[in-house]
């Protein structure tokens, strides 16, 4: 799909418009990861430096904010409680969306446009505020200020996503693998565990990231379902008001670097799971 | 098990989740809203609408979603379409590109208020040249101006990415037959991109659009870490009505407003971007 336009005439008109392509390109790469690059500067730099002007364009590697970060009273109980949330909603959105994404991407039933559709809908819709009704609920049943109480929540967001990525998924996987597995004596379940199973599991690690990512970047639920308990975004929301500056920073950094990484392994899937989404 | 049944028994546990943690609180927070303790009210929507920041707050969601998305549409196009004839590179462009997919907001606003703050890059490279004598307090609010425009570009950079792999997803989809006739008929890529990719493209840019309009409208800690109080939106209120004046049935009905204004939102857009028959969102 990347054919090179081919256009004979106006060579030099071509040249210039390359340029312009290659320069567009580099400056939108800048856009991107110039303003991380700050962030950067700012973690890696001394909590003076960070408060001090005029900021130097080149981190000077002081791990004073880093270390003021993991010394700041909480911070390190959030950062294990943000893993454990985000931990417990990969786990339950992969257990719980996998079977969908598979039922979908299989069989024809009753019911499967309206459940897709209704699937689709739910990301149609402004999740996190129905964690306020929640924040109620879960006093009554003893789930607030839990982990696993969030995690639900956070579950709620990521499921559209883990069904449509694992039916995507599944649907790259032909039936006839399968059918070739119940032919040589599986039944179902042992034709999925043997054939499909090992086939589709990096595509599932993807979609688990995904809902990792999803979990360890949500704000407003975790702000309002949690108190003692805070995770890390919700601990510097909380937080903004009163930390000082390299505080911010280096909190904002430990949020990033995750999904630098996350992105990176499952920068293959993005794009299948929208184009499936879109038809 | 027989194939009648298990593909019920596989969306299931979905349909039971969903019901459990979507669609009963979904009820519970329009019961709540509409109550105060006594039967059906609509007291709480009168409290925070007559509240002097509601119109403010609404005023601000709504602009910058109006400023944000459509330049971030208009990024996400570019972007798409260079990514699409790219040869070498590509895998790393597009990744540098969708790194801010997987950055929180809460994240990206921080790394805005890097650059924007007082003691920041921007301030220092203006110094540098010459354009101030010492640091300004962009973020004030003698600058309501600046404190919009470093939200906008945080909500700009953090969000054109979701678009953008939509989009590269749904040009992947245009078969490649359309573009070779319509260059053997001599159309200019500039006329192959309005005649063939953008109405293609119709199923994606509503998906696209749908989900960036419902994000814009849900906008929150972007702002609580740029512009505090400086630039209330309709979802501080909220988390305002919910904490600090512990307020949970007025935090409700404003959340029902947001629902509302999104759910509208998106049948404008489902309208306007019909698909034909055959397609869905």
């Amino acid at each position: 799909m990347t054919d090179a336009v081919a256009i004979d005439t106006g060579a030099d008109t071509r040249k210039w418009g390359k340029y312009l392509y290659v320069s567009s390109v580099v400056l939108l790469c800048a856009w991107v990861i110039v303003p991380i690059y700050f962030l950067m500067i700012n973690t890696l730099s001394s909590p003076e430096t960070v408060s001090s002007f005029p900021k130097p364009f080149f981190p000077e590697f002081d791990l004073g904010s880093l270390k003021f970060f993991a010394g700041f009273a909480g911070m390190l109980t959030a950062l294990k409680n943000s893993v454990l949330v985000a931990g417990m909603t990969m786990i339950m959105s992969i257990l719980i969306g996998a079977p969908a994404g598979y039922a979908l991407s299989r069989f024809e039933f009753r019911g499967k446009g309206t459940f897709r559709l209704l699937i689709l809908l739910t990301r149609a819709f402004p999740l996190p505020l129905l964690a306020l009704p929640l924040a109620v609920l879960f006093i009554r049943t003893g789930l607030d200020d839990t982990a696993f109480g969030l995690a639900l929540v956070h579950t709620t967001l990521a499921l559209p996503f883990a069904v449509l990525i694992t039916f995507s998924l599944f649907s790259g996987i032909p039936i006839e693998l399968e059918e070739a597995a119940w032919t040589l004596g599986c039944n179902r379940l042992t034709a999925f565990t043997k054939v499909v199973l090992p086939l589709i599991l990096p595509g599932i690690t993807a979609s688990a990231i995904f809902a990792f990512v999803i979990s360890w970047n949500e704000v407003f639920a975790a702000a309002v379902l949690t108190i003692e308990n805070r995770t890390l975004t919700a601990f510097l929301l909380q937080n903004l008001d009163t930390s000082p500056l390299h505080l911010k920073f280096a909190g904002g950094f430990i949020l990033v670097v995750p999904a630098l990484i996350f992105i990176f392994v499952v920068r293959k899937y993005l794009f299948a799971m929208w184009g499936i989404a879109n038809r | 098990m027989n194939a009648r049944i298990l593909p019920y028994v596989l969306i299931l546990p979905v349909t039971l989740f969903l019901c459990l943690f979507f669609l009963y609180p979904f009820i519970l927070v329009a019961q709540q809203a509409f109550s105060t303790g006594s039967g059906f009210t609509l007291d709480n929507f009168r409290d925070v609408t007559s509240h002097w920041k509601f119109p403010i707050s609404m005023k601000n969601t709504l602009l910058l979603a109006a400023a944000v998305v459509p330049i971030q549409l208009a990024l996400a196009l570019l972007m798409a379409t260079m990514v699409s004839r790219m040869e070498k590179g590509r895998d790393l462009v597009l990744y540098i590109w969708t790194i801010p997919l997987g950055i929180s907001d809460l994240a990206a606003g921080l790394i805005w208020l890097a650059i924007f703050e007082q003691s920041g890059f921007l301030n220092t490279m203006m110094s540098g040249l010459g354009v101030v004598d010492k640091p300004v307090n962009l973020l004030s609010y003698q600058h309501p101006g600046i404190v919009f425009l470093a939200i906008a570009l945080a909500e700009i950079w953090r969000a054109t990415a979701i678009m953008l792999v939509i989009l590269v997803a749904g040009i992947g989809l245009i078969p490649k037959e359309y573009y070779e006739a319509a260059e053997v008929f001599g159309a200019s890529p500039w006329k192959r991109f309005l005649r063939i990719t953008l109405p293609m493209l119709r199923p994606s840019l509503q998906t696209a659009l749908v989900l960036r309009v419902i994000l814009a409208f849900e906008i929150f800690a972007v702002v609580a870490a740029l512009g505090g109080t400086l630039f209330p939106v309709l979802m501080g209120e909220t988390y305002a009505y919910q904490f600090d004046l512990l307020n949970g049935g007025a935090a409700a009905a404003i959340a029902l407003i947001i629902l509302a204004i999104s759910i509208g939102f998106t049948l404008l857009i489902l309208r306007l971007l019909r698909v034909p028959k055959g397609a869905s969102i």
